[in-house]
């Protein structure tokens, strides 16, 4: 490259390049930052669009709007969407745009391969997408992809869903071997691993588990392929395999892939309660610690999600231990959370509703989380809508709100413009209302025996079903207030100062509104 | 054998879609306790989980929700300074780690319970197929298979819909109240699960694999669940049916579920008219063949191709058998030789070619069978 | 270098988007190649499409090591970029042992788990019934259903070429430890003939590695379609080939920039990193070795 001829001491100070190159080319944290959420927004949308018609069709009982075929592609591609292309990108382009500017550091540690990791992302979906259009239709069998359904009972494009993970799966150890690499090498002078603000803490964490697991998805998609193209048995019983396989490998993935979902949407919560109660985060090292419990328990429980396939009775014991403890730490940092709201001087501006709203149906999700851990209690409710009611609540409310709390509290930092208040509270709201409205009754139909991933339901359900359907159109709608609400912040507003929210902590507010272009070229010093 | 091929005309009623809600309105809320030892076991122990959930539940939110309406900026509170305490940090890991081992104990004797397969006095074996769930009592030489029965004219909203609407199957499967049935189950394609709440038996059907479960039934009652493993096109539509009767009853049904597996060995060796053929292929076929080819033979290509018209069809009739009855390997195509008898075998390949215009008017016996079977 | 040089931000880079683009048309490609083949349509498309990709990521491999080696060998990376570079191919290893990690952890839940219980034996031995006459053993040589996956006449052992392998990849580890010490004293000439040790004795390996498969297919009926035995035998194995490949070529890569007097006695990561690769590799084939031949 040119760059080598220049010095390297110019190029902090100069700003963006004008056009598509800006994007295409670009090795600025804040601009692969940028373009992660957007791709994130939009993935939420076109998987959002998917549970819309999930719903349309349960609206009633019958078969009205999809057949079955096409109703399971969509309750797949709903799931992967949302996973891999809306909760974890958003996270990646919270980290991207906050992590060097939280540390103290000019960008993210290998700046080239963070672009690399964004881009891989279109790529990726582009091909997962492609597959709707494909002969025999998408990927059918859930986001889980069991063997034997998804190898000699899949759709042709199967093969392609393959490699599309593959490479969502390279962009996102790439991404994680960024963070860690920022947060252990890149901190301004002073800032030590017990000084660092929760949501480092937090990504630091996440990204360990990004590494341990992705490759190991990596291998169990690659056992698939080798199945259904070169013959081997993994997952075939005649040739001394067991489907049972697929779901240990994967969910060895699965469940501490749940966690990257929710770890660093802990720690944005963890900021926004100390800054809006105006009082510092209570437990500050216990918050840390309980992070640490959480991943490494998350590494000893996967089987959870098999209570029903058969596991030996000493297997299944272990895992229901297992899995009931992680509810100890769990519940240290919601105790922490409230502990610090108790006695502080709140107000409730619209990252303080998202989190407030977050403590609450989060823990209601875990509540939830620990009936399922019970494993006699989980043979009737694994596979109903019980258990969709469960992880909606622990990624709607949970993972979503999270990111949209994390999006008002530092649009002003990203704009240079307040957000429209009213708005964001009335975005606020009618998501609040919506989802509730929508993922509640889901208890009910699964403890009354409805299964998940039918399209088509007993008449018992019907009542339930409609008002879920309903909460579903509600919260889908709302989301494009989100849209209208982050574009107008965009144009502009009114001017916010470096730091807007008066109990805000860290060195992210010490740099203007917006950030320049380039942040920290000289680290820092914090005391 | 199933008699559902009836067609109700579809002006009977449009009128599923306009139903009033009251007539579904069931706003049932919670877990039944269900009829069995185990299912009233795993209701205590969800209720008491729900509840030990809703008193921390209460307590936390409690302190929340007082510093959101206490700790007001807009009051005035002013902020206290806190931000540790490590006495409160050791309560708070220790108090919710004794409840769960307090939880733990009932949670492991039930678990224990549901885990004891042995002694059992019936013995069924439970297969998945897509999509219909086969019973073998494996001690007494029966077996049969046991698909839904809600006509498809309901799914599709011609027909008003029927009380058990997907919950009906054309013969369910029947087991003596009071004794403490085994349950092998496992699968001949993909993962199906068993389920039934009221007996609170869940259990995966995994293909190559044997899971054992059991129950024991103390109330005569038709009992209703569904696959709950997603399994292909039609997950939503293999309900499962337990009807159990009294002792008595159940002797007798099995005694004729002899008789009639006997008369079935009997028939093959019959002769059989093209009009018997016809008219028993159109049952098998409507059970075992509608669900992917479609009931007039239209398919939906590419996964399920058309058979009205096709090679298959038309064609060479050898290769025909040797498709249905081998199944069609690395595709949806399973092998349905070891799903029907020789007699069902014939009857639904002669009518595959003679059905919707395949005029071949080539018959393929029961004996045709049990040749190319031998061969 | 001087600590308080300020960390070095690349400019505006095309080598990610050209590697995006290269990396999404290779894999359309391959699979293209496989959906297409075992639909029995025509592949030609597909093999272009591959080839086109495999281009592209080839310019793109040149294009970006070559500006990075430019960048250090122009002096813009401080230590602190130094240290990013070693925490990134260190958990970029990391990464590769997970993904071993997932085979070998399917090669032991088959070996403990699965075959006994298929064989009758354990807490679901009643699965037997399913595969009458069954026997389990390991290496499984019958399978369950013998008419869909044949097994294989005989399994590899451990003490002909396997053994040869392994003496032949613990010394290499040892030839590229004796020259790394060899580039920090200084000494170039050392330096060339114990990394050309390494990448001669690499190179023997993979000969050896590709006669083994070729013995493997041709006289013993050990193939990837044998069940489960030769499913993870060759996955396990042809993973670790692939990255012995990948490995060699790092150092060969390295022998070439030795040669034009590239790296100095305390900056030189280019030549650790693949160092330690080498030695990741290494030690992947001991746990081979152990699991896969001699239990």
């Amino acid at each position: 490259m040119s760059a080598v001829a220049e010095s390297h001491s110019q190029e902090h100070h100069h700003g963006p390049a004008s056009g598509i190159t800006r994007w295409l080319l670009t090795t600025n944290h804040k601009d692969i930052g940028t373009m992660y959420l957007i791709f994130s927004f939009a993935m939420f949308l076109l998987g959002g669009s998917m549970a819309m018609v999930i719903r349309a069709e349960l609206f009633q009982p019958g078969l009205q709007i999809v057949q079955p075929e096409f109703f399971n592609q969509m309750t797949t591609m709903h799931g992967l969407i949302m996973v891999f292309g809306a909760v974890m990108p958003a996270f990646v382009g919270l980290a991207n745009w906050m992590l060097p500017l939280m540390i103290g550091a000019p960008d993210m540690a290998l700046p080239r391969m963070n672009n690399w990791s964004f881009w891989l992302l279109p790529c990726a979906f582009l091909i997962l997408v492609s597959t709707l259009f494909m002969q025999g239709g998408a990927p059918n069998f859930g986001w889980t992809f069991y063997a034997p359904l998804s190898t000699t009972y899949g759709p042709p494009s199967t093969t392609f869903f393959i490699f599309a993970i593959h490479i969502m799966g390279v962009s996102s150890i790439m991404g994680a071997i960024n963070v860690i690499a920022t947060i252990l090498n890149l901190r301004a002078p002073g800032m030590t691993l017990m000084k660092m603000p929760l949501f480092v803490w937090t990504w630091l964490i996440t990204a360990f588990l990004l590494i341990a697991v992705m490759p190991v998805l990596a291998g169990v998609v690659t056992m698939m392929l080798m199945d259904i193209n070169f013959g081997t048995s993994f997952f075939d019983a005649s040739g001394g395999g067991d489907p049972v396989l697929f779901q240990h490998v994967f969910w060895f993935f699965g469940h501490p892939e749940v966690y990257i979902m929710i770890l660093p949407a802990f720690g944005v919560i963890s900021h926004i309660v100390s800054t809006f109660s105006r009082k510092p985060l209570f437990g500050y090292a216990s918050m840390v610690y309980a992070v640490g419990a959480i991943a490494l328990l998350s590494f000893v429980v996967w089987a959870h999600h098999m209570f029903t396939v058969g596991i030996p009775l000493t297997g299944q014991l272990f895992f229901m231990y297992a899995t009931m403890l992680i509810a100890v730490p769990t519940g240290v940092k919601v105790f922490n959370w409230v502990a610090t709201m108790f006695r502080g001087s709140l107000t409730f501006e619209a990252p303080m509703l998202f989190a407030v709203a977050f403590i609450i149906l989060f823990t209601i999700g875990g509540f939830s989380g620990l009936m399922l851990a019970i494993a006699p209690a989980d043979f009737q409710y694994h596979d109903t809508y019980f258990v969709v009611a469960h992880f909606h609540y622990v990624l709607v409310p949970g993972a979503i709100f999270g990111i949209f709390a994390a999006a008002y509290y530092w649009l002003p930092k990203w704009t240079g413009h307040m957000y429209d208040e009213i708005l964001a509270k009335t975005h606020f709201w009618l998501s609040f209302v919506g989802m509730n409205l929508a993922f509640f009754p889901m208890h009910f139909l699964g403890l009354a025996g409805m299964p998940r991933r039918i399209p088509d339901y007993a008449l018992q359900f019907a009542d339930f079903n409609m008002v879920s359907s309903i909460g579903a159109f509600l919260f889908g709608a709302t989301q494009l207030l989100f849209l209208f609400i982050v574009v107008k912040c965009v144009r502009g507003g009114e001017k916010a100062p470096a730091k807007p929210w008066e109990g805000a902590e860290g060195l992210e507010w010490t740099v203007p509104s917006p950030a320049p272009y380039h942040t920290f070229s000289t680290p820092p010093e914090v005391k | 054998m199933r008699v559902h091929t009836k067609r109700t005309l579809p002006v009977v009623a449009v009128a599923s879609l306009a139903a009033p809600t009251s007539v579904w309105a069931d706003w049932t809320m919670n877990m039944s306790p269900g009829v069995t030892g185990t299912s009233n076991q795993i209701f205590s122990l969800h209720m008491t989980i729900l509840w030990i959930c809703v008193a921390i539940g209460v307590v936390v939110f409690g302190v929340m929700f007082w510093s959101i309406i206490a700790h007001r900026k807009s009051k005035g509170h002013k902020p206290a300074n806190f931000h540790e305490n490590t006495v409160v940090e050791i309560l708070w890991t220790i108090i919710p780690l004794a409840i769960l081992v307090a939880m733990a104990i009932p949670a492991t004797a039930t678990l224990i319970d549901m885990y004891d397969t042995s002694e059992a006095e019936v013995d069924i074996k439970v297969t998945g197929y897509q999509w219909r769930w086969q019973y073998e009592y494996i001690n007494e030489d029966f077996g049969f298979f046991s698909s839904l029965a809600t006509p498809r004219d309901q799914i599709e909203n011609r027909q008003a819909k029927g009380e058990n609407y997907l919950l009906e199957v054309d013969k369910p499967m029947k087991v003596p109240v009071g004794k403490k049935v085994r349950l092998l189950l496992t699968a001949n394609d993909v993962i199906h699960s068993w389920w039934v709440p009221a007996l609170g038996v869940k259990k995966d059907a995994i293909p190559g694999f044997i899971n054992e479960t059991w129950t024991r039934i103390d109330e005569p009652g038709i009992y209703r669940g569904q696959c709950t493993e997603l399994c292909g096109k039609d997950h939503g539509f293999m309900p499962v049916v337990v009807e159990a009767v009294p002792q008595e009853e159940y002797d007798q049904w099995v005694a004729e579920q002899r008789e009639a597996a006997e008369q079935e060995r009997l028939l093959t060796e019959k002769d059989w008219t093209m009009d018997e053929l016809m008219e028993r292929g159109e049952q098998v076929y409507a059970s075992a063949c509608a669900s992917c080819h479609q009931s007039d033979g239209s398919g939906s290509p590419p996964a399920f191709p058309a058979l009205k018209g096709s090679a298959v069809a038309t064609e060479d009739r050898a290769a025909h058998i040797d498709i249905v009855v081998n199944g069609v390997s690395g595709t949806a195509m399973q092998a349905f030789g070891s799903q029907l008898s020789e007699v069902e075998l014939g009857a639904v390949i002669t009518y595959e070619r003679n059905a919707w215009g395949n005029n071949t008017g080539e018959m393929v016996t029961p004996q045709d069978i049990v040749d190319y079977l031998s061969e | 270098m001087a600590q308080e040089q300020s960390y070095y931000v690349p400019e505006q880079s095309k080598w990610p988007i050209v590697a995006t683009v290269g990396l999404g048309v290779t894999l359309y490609g391959v699979a293209s190649i496989m959906v297409n083949g075992k639909q029995g349509e025509s592949t030609t498309g597909a093999w272009v499409m591959f080839f086109i990709g495999a281009l592209i990521m080839a310019y793109m491999l040149f294009g970006w090591f070559g500006s990075v080696i430019r960048e250090s060998r122009a002096g813009l990376y401080s230590a602190q970029m130094d240290r990013s570079f070693r925490w990134g191919m260190g958990w970029f290893i990391f990464s590769e042992i997970m993904f071993f990690a997932a085979f070998f952890g399917a090669l032991f839940y088959v070996r403990v788990f699965v075959v006994p219980w298929l064989g009758g034996e354990g807490d679901k031995g009643t699965t037997n019934m399913l595969w009458e006459g069954f026997q389990a053993s390991w290496p499984l040589v019958n399978n369950p259903n013998p008419e869909a996956y044949p097994g294989p006449k005989e399994v590899i052992g451990p003490w002909g070429l396997p053994l040869i392998n392994t003496i032949l990849l613990v010394s290499s580890s040892f030839t590229v430890t004796v020259a790394h010490h060899a580039l920090k004293a200084g000494q170039r000439q050392k330096l060339k003939l114990w990394l050309g040790a390494t990448i001669v004795l690499a190179l023997v390996f993979l000969t050896l590695q590709a006669q083994e498969y070729v013995h493997a297919y041709k006289d013993l009926d050990l193939t990837l379609q044998s069940g489960i035995y030769g499913s993870t035998f060759f996955m396990l194995t042809g993973f670790h080939g692939a990255h012995v490949m990948l490995g060699s070529l790092m150092l060969i890569v390295m022998f070439v920039r030795v040669s034009k007097g590239h790296f100095t006695g305390d900056n030189h990561f280019g030549f650790e990193a693949s160092a330690w690769y080498w030695h990741f590799v290494d030690v992947v084939w001991l746990g081979l070795f152990v699991f896969v031949y001699i239990i």
